[in-house]
């Protein structure tokens, strides 16, 4: 259990390191062959941060209402208050608000900017379908993204994702106009060199947006992972989580609030369809049977 | 000579770093272990509710109600650690038998109050035991920090000494005997 939190962290952070050397490459070519030099670059992460962290800031409020979710008074269910709190005791964070969504559709979130201000949600079918020890899995698999800090490491990593998509996009349109322009006033040879590196940086801006979402996608599939681990090891009975997920996954409704923007803060994609290799790469979740199979194999 | 004196700031640099961390892992323990008893304060709080609600349907068991009430004020007045442990056991059997005695009327088991109240005692006993894991994972740090290298160089001579795991008594590693 200990060894799999290690080794998560680990990769976590090889992910990130590997990003911000996409970010190195992609600032290096910018500016090299754009006019404004690193000060594009600082331009491209002021706008990034401005983008995405106004939605950090706000983010209980704003999944909240897409989600249609509604405070959940303690007196109307002592029994759900009781196990959220008690899990905020194991995790070692305040205890975050209870929301509930009407849905028969068994799924939960967490979201806020920080353990002071986080919030765990809910839906009513979770609460019918699970019994406690799963209701437990589930709960603490949502704690421990509020005490691992995901919501804000993926809001750096959608925020990187942000800088590498701004300066591929104006290195693309700077080599498209100064490319014509280039072509009109210099009709000797000499430009050799300057053309591979305009090539070579072309074909970086291009693939680069692409690399940045693979990599934000497999950081947000092994922090789910680090998510059950951590779960596991706050309530140390992993078969809670397990026997939750595979009920979750079992079941046929569809959650009607669920949208592509709030997707990936569930704890089973409510948006899962195909299953195909590529669809893998692209999925903010790792596949259910492999993330059972890993609580199963803690068990000793 | 710089070279000595770059090398002597880094290493009081490293030496305050890993002072103030243990600092802050010695009080998380110290935290975590008051929280377990925020935990039993509550329980101590919820038993004379409950008491009066069972005697509402079950005046006679006498014997019963004066092992709780007993065993409450037991734990009220516990001064060192090891009184309140023992306390703290004999609330936790003195409310198994009032739980057993209730079994028998089943209005009591029906009443709303009753429900309400052994749902609470049932959050507040997970609560503890949350609490007193909690307490243990941190002084799991806590030993592990003073205990590995370099910090156990100097961790003894700067007064960190082990903390001790919370351990259950050996009363409640027994087997619980069901009777019929």
């Amino acid at each position: 259990m200990y060894q799999q939190i290690a080794s998560n962290v680990r990769r976590s952070w090889l992910l990130m390191f590997f990003f911000a050397l996409l970010i190195g490459l992609i600032a290096y070519a910018f500016a090299q062959i754009n006019g404004m030099g690193y000060s594009g670059v600082v331009l491209a992460v002021v706008i990034a941060i401005g983008m995405t962290w106004v939605s950090y800031y706000y983010s209980d409020r704003m999944v909240l209402s897409i989600s249609r979710a509604r405070p959940l008074a303690k007196e109307d269910n002592p029994y759900l208050y009781n196990i959220v709190e008690a899990l905020a005791i194991g995790a070692g964070v305040p205890a975050p608000k209870v929301y509930v969504i009407d849905d028969t559709a068994p799924n939960a979130f967490a979201t806020g900017r920080d353990p002071e201000h986080a919030v765990i949600a809910v839906t009513t079918g979770l609460i019918q379908k699970l019994d406690r020890l799963e209701l437990e899995g589930v709960i603490a698999h949502e704690m421990s993204h509020i005490r691992n800090r995901d919501i804000l490491l993926m809001t750096i990593a959608v925020t990187m994702a942000g800088v590498v998509t701004l300066l591929s996009d104006w290195m693309v349109r700077y080599t498209w106009r100064s490319g014509r322009a280039r072509r009109r006033d210099n009709r000797e040879g000499g430009g050799g060199a300057e053309a591979i590196i305009l090539l070579v940086g072309l074909v970086l801006a291009i693939l680069a947006p692409f690399f940045a979402m693979l990599i934000q996608l497999a950081i947000s599939r092994q922090r789910e992972y680090l998510a059950d681990s951590s779960a596991a090891l706050l309530t140390r009975y992993p078969k809670g989580l397990a026997d939750a997920l595979r009920k979750i996954a079992a079941d046929p409704e569809p959650l009607e609030v669920a949208n592509k923007a709030t997707a990936h803060l569930y704890i089973y994609n409510p948006l899962k369809d195909a299953e195909g290799y590529m669809d893998r790469l692209f999925d903010t979740h790792p596949p259910v049977a492999e993330r059972i199979r890993r609580l199963e194999a803690m068990e000793r | 000579m710089f070279y000595i004196l770059g090398l002597l700031a880094l290493l009081i640099i490293i030496g305050i770093a890993s002072y103030n961390s243990l600092v802050v892992s010695k009080n998380r323990v110290e935290n975590a272990w008051s929280q377990i008893d925020v935990q039993l304060k509550r329980r101590t709080d919820l038993v004379p509710n409950l008491v009066e609600t069972v005697k509402g349907y079950a005046a006679h068991e006498h014997d019963t109600f004066e092992m709780v009430t007993k065993a409450r004020a037991q734990m009220v007045n516990a001064g060192s650690v090891a009184e309140s442990a023992q306390a703290n056991n004999q609330l936790t059997q003195a409310l198994k038998s009032l739980f057993a005695v209730a079994e028998a009327y089943p209005e009591l088991k029906a009443n709303q109050n009753f429900l309400m109240l052994q749902e609470e005692l049932a959050g507040i006993e997970n609560k503890i035991a949350y609490a007193r894991q909690f307490y243990n994972d941190s002084v799991l740090r806590f030993n592990a920090a003073i205990q590995s290298f370099p910090t156990n160089i100097f961790a003894r001579w700067m007064g960190f000494t082990e903390k001790k795991y919370f351990e259950a008594p050996e009363a409640d590693r027994e087997v619980p005997k069901v009777k019929f």
